[in-house]
């Protein structure tokens, strides 16, 4: 084949990927996989890009005083750290009890065991 | 009292510590790393070994590592001189480059970790045309690990001048030949195996260091934060470091300008082949995704500890004194931790400044190298079918040519914000490599005409507006240094706003009007493996 991926690993089985493209468990795994991470991930731009777009053009609002000299900005700030921790616990969480465990089930239809330990719990 | 007192003592334009404690403690850091990379080296045989470390890394160490690649010069200096100069909006910043990781936890990480090998051209020609789009892929590889180097290059010679009192050109360059050299030998030696305990060693190191002076700083404030911005605006004898808008808020265009910088650093962190690279250096994609959380802890703390960092030294040594030392903003870390600890804890710091560039610089090389060795001689010149061993000579060939230019292009770029010269690296990852990356792993449509519109088209139009911009020409501040030549008819220093959307548009128009399609085979396989896993090569075996 001309198209041949010299990036490819050598040792691909040889699975008719077609065929678990189409099927039923794999069109599951990509509808789980992308109707978490794409509405998630549009939330946290829109937040960040709420944040900045504050930051410039709602200057009074973020220079309140909240308490002593920490103001609004500093805390809105705290709070995009605060939510990016919390995303990635919540996405992990997710990806281990979601996607894995159909994930391993699809590579051990196929019988290709090269990948990972389904077993193993990520923290 | 005495900590204010010292602090004014450093204010002279000579260097505050001992040059010698500086470069003593520096030559430790060497000596430990050195004898660690040459440990590690001894199973670098294959491609895979010397390109990603045979995937022999867990999770959690490949974690340190992507920190300990991330957090650069300008995370340390850059923020930290930028928020104790310009206030809140330095720490924008420190929000952007961490949010920006969410976009690699859940688009890319996995997903190309299971498609790809060693370098980020191999996901994007899986399943194009293998030569054109390898190509694009690579040239844009070299390009962004270009701009970043540039920074760290200008970051060392920053320190240098600040730490051993060198202020002549000629002594500032012998210096950043020698942190050139000293990478070159690291990497020809280690491979990423070796890049990578550097890293992680450094990481260790910096988030430590930052920690402990993170607590210092507050602790001379009473654990009360509120306290130290007080003490910060009265220092910098203005509220408004508090606020943000300093530097950014002055009119229309600046505003413009940040909100183009954030859509850079949110975008681009996904983009930048050295990030991606280290994605290969694990076993499977379960200990990418934990690689990922792992960094995403480490820089997110750290970027905490820059925020008290950064009021710190406006508040214990001061915006006037920092702006006038040499180095300029880039000198407010050490300075702080002169006024802390005074010459030990300066001569502490300062070697984990340097470490930090030196294993970050490394990395840059490693991708770089690699990209061309595996990418252009091996895909490309040899069709995929290199002699034994000629592609890990070829790499290693690379990385003392790569070794050479960053010493000479780090001569060069003295002087400007580091912070700000790594964000134009973000913008050119973002514009030229994000949305070939992104419509690659989700769009079935698309082409090989959209890949290559989009990626010289993202390249070209960052480029070409940043050549245009105030950043290189127009006044005193520029890269030219003068006001006599003006060619920046492009308003904002950052072209993200402009050059991101545009490579979006151009990935979509030419794959819209491309009249031939891609295999659906491989189409199918790629979406396949990247997400499942099928096929992906695991660990080394030795």
């Amino acid at each position: 084949m001309g198209n041949e991926a010299p990036g490819a690993a050598a040792t691909a089985p040889d699975v008719d990927y077609r065929a678990v493209q189409q099927s039923d468990s794999f069109l599951q795994l990509k509808k789980r996989h992308r109707s978490f991470v794409f509405p998630v991930l549009v939330a946290c731009l829109v937040w960040y890009f709420a944040y900045v777009l504050l930051a410039m053009f709602a200057h009074d609002f973020m220079s309140t005083p909240v308490f002593g000299h920490v103001n609004v900005a500093m805390l809105l700030g705290l709070a995009q750290i605060v939510t990016t921790f919390a995303v990635t616990t919540w996405y992990v969480s997710f990806a281990n009890r979601r996607l894995d465990p159909l994930a391993s089930e699809i590579r051990e239809s196929v019988g290709s065991h090269s990948a990972s330990a389904p077993e193993e719990v990520a923290r | 009292m005495s900590i204010v007192f010292a602090a004014d003592a450093a204010a002279p334009a000579s260097s505050p510590g001992n040059p010698w404690l500086n470069i003593g403690i520096f030559a430790l850091f060497v000596a430990i790393t050195m004898v660690i990379v040459f440990r590690a080296s001894r199973n670098n045989k294959t491609a895979s070994d010397y390109y990603a470390a045979g995937r022999s890394f867990t999770g959690g160490q490949n974690g340190a590592a992507i920190a300990g690649d991330y957090l650069s010069a300008a995370s340390f200096l850059g923020i930290v001189g930028a928020i104790a100069i310009t206030g809140y909006d330095g720490f924008m910043y420190s929000i952007g480059f961490l949010v920006a990781w969410l976009v690699a936890l859940l688009l890319v990480a996995e997903l190309l970790r299971n498609t790809g090998r060693f370098t980020m051209a191999d996901v994007l020609s899986f399943r194009l045309k293998q030569t054109p789009v390898r190509v694009a892929a690579a040239i844009t590889t070299l390009v962004v690990c270009f701009f970043y180097l540039l920074a760290q290059m200008a970051g060392a010679g920053g320190l240098v001048s600040l730490l051993l009192g060198v202020t002549d050109t000629l002594g500032q360059s012998l210096v950043i030949t020698v942190v050139g050299a000293l990478m070159i030998v690291y990497v020809l030696i280690g491979g990423m195996k070796g890049t990578t305990w550097v890293q992680i060693i450094k990481a260790v190191l910096l988030i430590a260091g930052a920690a402990v002076m993170t607590v210092w700083v507050l602790a001379l404030h009473g654990f009360d934060f509120s306290a130290l911005l007080e003490k910060a605006t009265e220092v910098a004898e203005n509220p408004a470091i508090l606020d943000p808008g300093l530097k950014y808020g002055v009119s229309d265009i600046t505003k413009v300008d940040f909100i183009s910088l954030g859509l850079a650093l949110v975008l681009g962190t996904a983009a930048l082949p050295h990030v991606l690279m280290r994605f290969y250096t694990v076993p499977t994609a379960k200990e990418a995704r934990k690689s990922v959380v792992w960094a995403i802890w480490l820089i997110g703390i750290f970027y905490v500890f820059t925020l008290v960092l950064g009021y710190g030294a406006a508040a214990l040594v001061g915006p006037a004194v920092i702006a006038a030392a040499p180095g300029g903003a880039n000198s407010a870390a050490p300075l702080l931790a002169n006024a802390l600890g005074g010459p030990l804890l300066l001569g502490l710091i300062s070697a984990i400044a340097f470490a930090t560039i030196l294993a970050v610089v490394a990395g840059l090389t490693i991708t770089a190298a690699a990209s061309f060795a595996h990418d252009i001689y091996a895909s490309v010149v040899k069709k995929g079918k290199p002699a034994a061993g000629a592609e890990v000579k070829v790499a290693r060939r690379t990385v003392v040519v790569i070794g050479v230019i960053a010493i000479i292009g780090g001569i060069g770029a003295n002087g400007q914000n580091v912070a700000f010269l790594v964000a134009l690296a973000f913008a050119v990852a973002a514009s030229a490599n994000l949305p070939t990356i992104v419509y690659s792993l989700y769009w079935k449509r698309f082409t090989t005409k959209g890949a290559l519109w989009s990626m010289y088209g993202g390249l070209g139009s960052a480029i070409i507006l940043i050549a245009f911009s105030p950043v290189v020409s127009g006044s005193e501040t520029s890269m030219l240094k003068t006001d006599a030549i003006d060619f920046a008819w492009f308003p904002l220093s950052n072209p993200g706003i402009v050059s991101i959307p545009l490579a979006f548009l151009l990935g979509w128009l030419g794959t819209m009007l491309d009249k031939g399609t891609e295999d659906p085979a491989k189409e199918a396989e790629m979406e396949v493996r990247a997400l499942t896993g099928i096929g992906a090569e695991g660990a080394t075996q030795h």
